[in-house]
């Protein structure tokens, strides 16, 4: 099976407003999923996920003719107090203490947004992504394209516990540990 | 329980170390955030989000602006411990 993430956001950006212009970008990334043997083999472990309707206006697009519109400050506020309780909650249900990982990919909205994440998680030795520097945030192909950098570099090796924290317009998230093949 | 000003200076002082990297005994009532202490409009809310669990005040988003120095939010701190 293969899973893609592919976005244009270009298209929809207002380039004269600088809190979304500088900041969205376009990419695209995927994966091949297949079954696994065992309990010890690379993995994909269960998926901790929600979605909060009060931040519905907080990141939207109106219609295929509008701009991407953020409220940036509250979209951090929310983003650095909500979201480290489902990515530890996401190493429980693994089975995993946050310790043990060896990597953390955070969807890449917004490198201070990571950046106070990760200091919540209580994973000081794990490496944080932060493509966001040279690939911009480039919602749904965020992930596999710092999971592809990180792997590309030797960051990320096999059998390694690499936490996923997903999150966008809704605002909706998801967080999983997977096990690197 | 009304907080001293110095309970609460202390506080901040931990809070504005973990979140921006200033030691807290730079942390003195008269700096202001943004010129003295180099703290951007992020940091703060990080800032009041920490104040907030620690000194159980609310500090909503659009109060952040009128906090320029320490001893602004020191006196927003005790001054919603009052009214409360």
């Amino acid at each position: 099976m293969l899973v893609i993430g592919a976005e244009k956001l270009s298209q929809w950006v207002d380039w004269t407003d600088r809190s979304t212009c500088i900041i969205f970008a376009d990419g695209a990334g995927a994966a091949v999923v297949g079954p696994s043997d065992g309990d010890t083999g690379p993995g994909i472990g269960p998926v901790v996920w929600g979605s909060d309707g009060t931040m519905a206006d907080k990141i939207f697009i109106k219609d295929r003719n509008s701009f991407i519109i953020q409220e940036g400050q509250a979209v951090f506020r929310w983003a650095t107090t909500a979201l480290h309780p489902v990515a530890k909650k996401a190493c429980e249900r693994a089975g995993i203490d946050p310790t043990e990982l060896a990597a953390f990919v955070p969807h890449q909205a917004n490198l201070r947004i990571i950046e106070a994440i990760a200091r919540r998680l209580g994973a000081p030795q794990a490496r944080v992504a932060d493509d966001i520097v040279h690939a911009g945030n480039t919602s749904s192909a965020s992930i596999p394209l710092a999971l592809s950098r990180m792997i590309e570099r030797g960051e990320i090796g096999s059998g390694d516990a690499v936490l996923l924290l997903g999150f966008g317009a809704g605002i909706s998230y998801a967080a999983q540990v997977i096990k690197v093949p | 329980m009304a907080m001293t000003q110095e309970e609460i200076l202390s506080g901040l002082g931990e809070i504005i170390d973990e979140v921006a990297g200033v030691p807290a005994d730079q942390v003195t009532p008269d700096k202001s955030f943004v010129d003295d202490l180099d703290i951007d409009s992020l940091s703060m809310v990080e800032i009041a989000v920490a104040a907030q669990d620690k000194f159980g005040v609310e500090i909503p988003d659009d109060q952040l602006k009128n906090l320029k120095t320490v001893q602004d939010v020191i006196d927003y701190v005790r001054g919603a411990g009052v009214s409360a």
